[in-house]
């Protein structure tokens, strides 16, 4: 079981999920430089969190151009599992891997804080872990993470249980104080039509260590390992 | 005198001459993307507002201010505003 | 010698044009001996730029000569890009703090953005991965339209650069007062981590090595930013306002990458940031710290605009580029680690055995000097230095009978009106803005007494932190400097922490003032009393003089960044209650010692618009003692958390103990009766030094006790933690108990700036024009 994490000219949280991966998980990493087409033979692929291009254009606009991206989207057509956080959700959604985009902060601000996420859907590849319905703390940081989608879309979402994680309160209701970006029906991540592909603006790679924190993102990685490795 | 509503668009542009790094980075994906012909690309804003105002004239000046006030960074930007036109 | 012949089409050197270059007459003449001739218009501008205050600390080195810099954790002290500390088990750690004050008077945002990266930039150079930035901030009142727009600029600039980089901005300090109106400071500090081993200096070595320019291009941004910034900030500065450099944190970012990997790779000797005075500068001091000539051909430097001069070539200020000294015959390999990052690499030059720094264009030389000291072969001044009678008449002022006002007879009302002052109340609304989180080190982020930042492969912390209360410092520089450096160490401590080092940034007015002289000496002086008695040497920093506007001299600001070491990340200690029952101990004299009184407060600023009086005197000595009682029990695992007395004194320090978690609000009882015939004003907000609040399991006590006797510090308990309390309970005698609702606390300190803010069309300006440069 190995997870592949992309690089980016501007990725930041690459290190991040690298760590969570092999420190924490005790599972296999490897970094995929973006200028490859080669996979390496990893069964997951992480699109980290950063500022691939500085987000300059659109965030994720360039970077769904590099050579790379073609193998990912090939990975993701053969059902491979890809989590796509923050940017990486930007960069997947630009490369068509979601629907739906993300654009700026409905408060127009950078928000860093650690918000609650309620698990919507603990029947995907990657939440099997969690309890549904279960309330986690994992921190955000995004500029340009307000989910939006049309109106057939977002009905879909919901119709198909798509809708993985909702921000909500500490006591799990979805409401719009608790929603920190101003994202269409408190969305924080959904995952694609075959489920194996997950966006979320939140990033559990930083919330695995108890020292900095409830490790309320590890169970992500581990519902990945328990479910590649049967 | 009748006011009637005006609509003026603005443009806002990175100033001449400065560090345009947004602009710079397109250039670069564009080329990679084949567009090799591409000179130089500016990243800014277009600002539409519409206003009461006696004229034209007048319509452009108070746009004008607000550009020079709020909408434009006079450090580092440029603007220029379109002609009125009634809406 | 080589002809050096004015080139066609510069300007005459002219007694005007010399002026306007900010050199004195005799700085000119000592520019015609050193040449043995007349300068041309480019050696000029290069002589301006390396002999500006900012460049040659002409007014400051002989007082900063004075400071302690050496010890055995010390492994790189002044006079490099970054000073460099050992924190054992192999690792050191690289930190500075630096000033972009002026930049962030005319450009707020890309002032602030541009601060943040050249402060990345030192510290990367030394070899280090930059894993924390701070920050710290002083304003006007936010009162003030302009202000807002400042304070909104420098914040979101601070956020972008940071957040695109990928360094978390961990901790640092915000304070608003009027003497900050025109004139604000922003300084960065940086803070990066490395093997020992991986330690380079930039040090140009090894005759005939190439000299390579890396990153961006070169543009005519920055002209002469070192001497605009050795400048007052005056009406005039708005004309020259297109020198404003624009920062590029993608650029940035790969420049980072990538010059980790050039330092790692071994084909480098050295490395350098072109900051300040840009090519000319860092060229320059390259070479003077290898001992060497150097030769740079202009007209090979990739530059972004048609048509550059030598001049403007050399003393561009464009941001994100660096000069390397490569290896000779190593320049393929190093072209080629560039080009992996999209960047590019250009030779430039050559270090050569001539001592003699020369500058040609293609084969014409344009500038000559002799020798490899240009830099500190500037001229040294030591003006003269008086202390204004005005300020020794503020300090003599007696306070204690300043009357109290009609709403002060609510004691909850002081103190609400204390925690919402901005320079007091959370500065989240601003920190909201910066990830503190990326990278995964941050255990305690922005908002406690310090930021802890766990090393990885091993099992220790560093704790690091700004302070600096310039009021103090105007009303008695030396103790306020001591007790700068001495509530940046309590800070760190709070934490678990043992200060180690520190780094400073002196923030002064012209020097050329002798009050304003006087109060450089004296803060240096105290700095110095300060770090010797704490046993944290100075590794570097930054003086920033001509702080000044039409209106006045800021107040003398030696902002100290302080890095402390936690030997076990177990030893982590929060500054918020969170235990039933645990007691309350005030560490240090409740009053001071000897009883200090409200001089120089912050209740006296706020509540009553005064700046007088003799601020509490700093003994550093007994703030070691407190410190080591702290750290010995913490150590003992008796200390649950621990928060420190400063701004607004005890008062505030409980609420915030109470408050500043405002997910997790807890109560307390106190008890301070014993001091009933003490005025509750002197009481609260007193701000004596040498104090800090813990709390501890009942259990602990008598160790604690043991402990405090031990270090010759005063334990008092004052009250017990009431986890399901909704107040904070003050008893200050008989039938007298100041009961304040922790809703109505928490109200005033959080919400306090955002109210003023999000109301704010200023702030909705930086916004909106941010939108250009935003990441």
């Amino acid at each position: 079981m190995k997870f592949g994490i992309v690089t980016f000219p501007g990725s930041n949280c690459d290190y991040d999920a690298y760590r969570a991966v092999v420190d924490q998980l005790r599972a296999e990493a490897t970094y995929l430089w973006h200028k490859t087409e080669d996979l390496e033979g990893v069964d997951v692929v992480v699109l980290p969190g950063g500022f691939s291009y500085g987000d300059y254009l659109r965030a994720g606009a360039i970077a769904r151009f590099s050579p790379i991206m073609r193998q990912v989207v090939e990975h993701a057509r053969r059902g491979g599992p890809v989590l796509a956080i923050c940017n990486g959700f930007q960069i997947a959604c630009e490369a068509g891997l979601l629907p739906g985009a993300l654009v700026r902060n409905a408060g127009m601000r950078f928000v860093s804080d650690a918000v609650h996420l309620r698990v919507e859907n603990a029947g995907t590849l990657f939440t099997s872990g969690y309890e549904q319905g279960a309330v986690l703390r994992i921190p955000i940081a995004h500029g340009e993470g307000r989910y939006v989608a049309d109106s057939t879309t977002i009905g879909r979402l919901e119709d198909d249980d798509r809708i993985v994680f909702r921000y909500c309160d500490p006591a799990g209701a979805v409401t719009g104080d608790a929603n920190p970006n101003g994202s269409m029906r408190g969305i924080a991540g959904i995952v694609s039509d075959e489920g194996n592909v997950l966006g979320m603006m939140p990033h559990p790679e930083r919330a695995v260590d108890p020292l900095l924190g409830p490790p309320d993102g590890l169970p992500l990685f581990e519902s990945l390992l328990a479910r590649m490795a049967v | 005198m009748k006011h009637r509503v005006y609509r003026i668009a603005v443009h806002i542009v990175p100033r001449a001459g400065l560090l345009d790094p947004q602009g710079d980075t397109i250039t670069d994906a564009l080329h990679s993307l084949g567009f090799k012909h591409v000179q130089s690309v500016h990243v800014g804003r277009h600002i539409v507002i519409e206003t009461e105002a006696p004229d034209a004239l007048q319509a452009e000046t108070a746009v004008q201010e607000m550009c020079e006030k709020l909408l434009a960074n006079p450090v580092t930007e440029d603007f220029e505003i379109t002609s009125a036109v009634p809406v | 010698m080589t002809m050096v012949a004015p080139r066609p089409g510069d300007p005459r050197i002219t007694s005007a044009l010399v002026a306007e270059h900010g050199l004195t007459d005799d700085e000119f003449q000592r520019l015609v001996r050193m040449l043995g001739r007349e300068p041309t218009f480019t050696e000029l501008g290069i002589i301006s730029a390396l002999w500006s205050e900012h460049c040659s600390y002409k007014h400051s080195r002989s007082l900063l000569k004075t400071l302690p810099t050496e010890g055995p954790q010390v492994l790189q002290g002044p006079g490099e890009n970054a000073g460099v500390v050992s924190v054992g088990d192999g690792l050191a750690v690289a930190f500075k703090i630096e000033s972009h004050n002026h930049p962030s008077a005319v450009e707020p945002y890309q002032g602030a953005a541009t601060g943040v990266g050249g402060i990345l930039r030192d510290v990367f150079t030394m070899g280090a991965r930059p894993i924390a930035m701070l920050n710290s901030l002083r304003f006007g009142s936010l009162d003030n339209a302009r202000v807002r727009y400042l304070f909104a600029g420098v914040v979101k600039g601070i956020g972008d650069y940071g957040n695109c980089v990928g360094i978390p901005t961990v901790a640092g300090e915000i304070v608003f007062d009027d003497a900050y109106e025109t004139n604000p400071l922003v300084n960065a500090m940086c803070v990066g981590v490395m093997k020992e081993s991986e330690l380079i200096t930039a040090k140009a070595e090894g005759i005939g090595n190439p000299i390579i320019a890396v990153g961006a291009r070169t543009g005519r941004d920055g002209i002469h930013g070192a001497s605009f910034a050795s400048e007052d900030l005056s009406e005039a500065s708005d004309a020259k306002r297109p020198r404003v450099q624009v920062g590029d944190p993608f650029t940035e970012k790969l420049l980072l990458e990538a010059s980790l990997e050039l330092i790692r790779s071994g084909h480098i000797v050295a490395i350098q940031d072109m900051g300040a005075a840009g090519l000319t500068s860092s060229s320059a001091e390259m070479a003077e710290r290898g001992e060497v000539g150097v030769t740079i051909d202009v007209s090979k430097v990739p530059v972004r605009e048609e048509g550059m001069t030598p001049y403007e070539i050399l003393l561009s200020e464009s941001q994100e580029r660096m000069l390397v000294v490569a290896k000779r015959g190593h320049e393929d390999a190093v072209s080629e680690i560039l080009t992996r990052w999209d960047l590019t690499a250009a030779v430039i030059g050559e270090v050569i055995a001539e001592p003699v720094y020369r500058v040609t264009e293609g084969d014409t030389v344009v500038a000559e000097f002799p020798g490899s000291r240009l830099v500190t072969d500037c001229p040294r001044y030591s003006p003269e230095a008086r202390e204004s009678d005005e300020i020794v008449r503020l300090r003599a002022t007696d306070v204690a009978g300043v009357p109290e006002l009609p709403e002060e007879k609510d004691p909850l009302w002081t103190l609400e009106r204390m925690l919402s002052s901005p320079t007091i109340a959370s500065k989240a609304w601003a920190y909201r803005q910066y990830d503190s989180t990326v990278r995964t080190n941050t255990v305690i982020g922005p908002g406690g007494d310090a930021a802890v930042l766990r090393l990885r492969a091993s099992n220790r912390a560093i704790a690091v932190k700004t302070d600096c209360n310039g009021r103090y410092v105007y009303l008695s520089p030396r103790n306020g400097a001591r007790a700068a450096v001495c509530e940046a160490a309590r800070n760190v401590a709070c934490t678990g922490a043992r200060p180690l080092a520190i780094t400073n940034c002196l923030n002064f007015g012209n020097p050329k003032r002798p009050e304003n002289f006087f109060q450089l000496s004296e803060a240096i002086a105290g700095i110095g009393e300060a770090c010797r008695a704490l046993d944290t040497p100075v590794t570097g920093g930054n003086v920033s003089l001509y702080n000044e506007s039409p209106s006045g001299a800021v107040y003398p600001t030696p902002v100290i960044g302080m890095l402390g070491l936690i030997d076990d990340v177990a030893h982590v200690t929060p500054a918020t209650w969170s235990v039933d029952d645990d007691v309350i101990v005030l560490l240090g004299e409740i009053l001071g010692e000897p009883a200090d009184g409200l001089g120089g407060s912050e209740y006296l600023a706020r509540i009553h618009g005064i700046v007088a009086g003799a601020p509490p005197k700093c003994d550093a000595d007994l703030e070691r003692d407190t410190i080591a009682c702290l750290l010995e029990c913490i150590r003992g695992g008796h200390v649950r958390s621990a928060h420190d007395c400063s701004d607004g004194g005890l008062g505030v320090a409980l609420a915030e103990c109470a408050v500043a978690d405002r997910s997790a609000l807890v109560g307390a009882e106190i008890n301070v009766s014993a001091w009933h015939d003490v005025p509750l004003r002197e009481l609260l907000y007193n701000e004596a030094q040498a104090r800090i609040v813990i709390t501890a399991p009942e259990s602990s006590l008598g160790e604690i006790a043991r402990i405090a006797v031990k270090h010759r510090v005063a334990p008092m308990m004052i009250g017990r933690v009431r986890a399901g309390s909704r107040s904070l309970e003050i008893k200050h005698g008989k039938n007298r108990t100041l009961v304040a609702p922790l809703e109505r606390l928490a109200a005033a300190y959080h919400d306090a700036i955002p109210a003023i803010m999000e109301a704010s069309i200023e702030s909705a300006a930086v916004l909106e024009q941010a939108a250009v440069t935003t990441v």
